[in-house]
């Protein structure tokens, strides 16, 4: 059995998962803020405007958690809430075709506009973001001969997302640009049409929080797991290290000059307990995760970069925990 | 108001009450009571959400000697803590990585 550092770890076995018998502080510790402090860490691995990918080390599941949840369903974000038709003699239902234009992601940054309250009947400059779709499909005027597609005979038969036209309220025009309001793709897909169909509605988007609805939500994804180690407990040579190279992900397992296989990077794992269906190898690799190294990944819709909503979201919590303490003072 | 206490605990004195929470779910319950939990002095703490469709969140905290609001307090004061930590070493990772 190989020396392991002070981490707390679960270990895959064959039949079971084991916690480790060492907790290193995450069950029984009193809390103690300096030391939370020394043991937290944050590395950020990967980032873009739309994606990130970043490790939090020594902090309690239940942290990373309420994180994950805040991203998911409290940051919020705007969407078309209502949808006003005038007009819809294309085949795609009322309702289904208000709804479809909820889901469409905005750029709209939630941060510069306020909500709406249930008591405001007319939007302001400051809480709503108003859109109009005319769309009218037509036979095509330069009719081809011998084609069929589509595309050659009639004008507008798909609607897309670029369709959208954004009607700026008050003082809005001088504020933004329409690139920084509209939909954040410009090829979404809405409906299909065929000559006489005709779209004309009006749209209101407001801001909200994904607990309401999940097209409020900020993110595609916010998901963490926790970071797998592998640890090889004898020496594995030649054919046994092709065979144990497969047993894991790509580029887990790497096999030096001399034949041997050892631990390249276990971080990217599917954690598969393959190994262990082979009896010459079951004995040589020791499967485990971190418990308390959480690898987050993060995948923004496009509105906000997930650093910032990361950010966000822990503000959050932080502003609850504030409120919360206020009405507590004033208690008794 | 949007906590306010559970009435019941009259004879257990100061340091046993529960809290109700209105608006809030396991994202604060939860992390609050894994703080709450880890002091010396707090013998039980633990929170349910009686009924998905009420968001509401009962929060219990069982301590030795410490008046339950302090307890409750103290809990919330070293949440915000934790989380005003996460904000600056969070920021600082990212402009790190940026300059990298």
């Amino acid at each position: 059995m190989p020396k392991f550092d002070e981490k707390p770890r679960v270990f895959l076995e064959e039949f079971r998962v084991k916690n480790a018998p060492e907790d290193y502080g995450l069950d029984d510790e009193t809390w103690d803020f300096k030391k939370f402090v020394k043991k937290f860490k944050i590395v950020v691995v990967r980032m873009d405007n739309f994606e990130m990918e970043f490790d939090l080390i020594g902090i309690q599941p239940a942290f990373a958690n309420a994180f994950r949840r805040l991203m998911l369903s409290e940051v919020p974000s705007m969407a078309i809430e209502k949808v006003m038709i005038k007009n819809n003699t294309s085949i795609i239902q009322d309702e289904v075709l208000a709804h479809r234009l909820g889901l469409i992601p905005l750029k709209a940054d939630p941060r510069l506009f306020e909500y709406k309250s249930e008591e405001d009947t007319e939007g302001t400059e400051f809480n709503t973001l108003e859109f109009s779709l005319k769309v009218k499909c037509t036979n095509s005027k330069s009719q081809p001969k011998d084609s069929y597609r589509a595309e050659d005979l009639y004008e507008n038969h798909s609607i897309y997302s670029s369709h959208m036209k954004w009607h700026p309220i008050g003082n809005q025009a001088t504020v933004y640009k329409e690139a920084d309001v509209g939909p954040v793709h410009k090829d979404i897909l809405i409906s299909k049409m065929r000559p006489g169909h005709e779209i004309d509605l009006q749209m209101i988007a407001v801001k909200g929080i994904g607990k309401d609805h999940a097209k409020f939500s900020p993110v595609a994804t916010a998901t963490y797991r926790l970071l797998p180690e592998v640890t090889l407990t004898r020496e594995v040579c030649d054919s046994e290290a092709t065979l144990l190279q497969s047993c894991f992900s790509p580029g887990v397992i790497g096999i030096d000059s001399k034949n041997r296989a050892y631990v390249k990077d276990a971080r990217y794992d599917a954690c598969s307990r393959n190994v262990y269906r082979y009896d010459t190898i079951k004995d040589s690799a020791i499967l485990s995760r971190v418990r308390d190294h959480f690898i987050f990944n993060v995948e923004s819709v496009g509105a906000i970069p997930p650093q910032i909503i990361f950010v966000e979201a822990v503000k959050i919590l932080r502003d609850k925990c504030r409120s919360f303490l206020d009405e507590l003072n004033k208690f008794s | 108001m949007n906590i306010s206490e559970l009435p019941g605990d009259d004879d257990s004195g100061p340091t046993c009450r529960t809290y109700v929470f209105r608006n809030e779910s396991h994202t604060l319950g939860n992390s609050l009571k894994c703080i709450i939990n880890k002091y010396d002095d707090v013998e039980f703490c633990g929170y349910t959400v009686p009924h998905p469709a009420e968001s509401k969140m009962h929060f219990r905290i069982q301590a030795r000697e410490t008046p339950a609001l302090e307890v409750l307090k103290r809990g919330l004061k070293d949440l915000e803590m934790v989380c005003d930590h996460t904000i600056n070493l969070f920021d600082k990772e990212v402009k790190r990585f940026n300059k990298v």
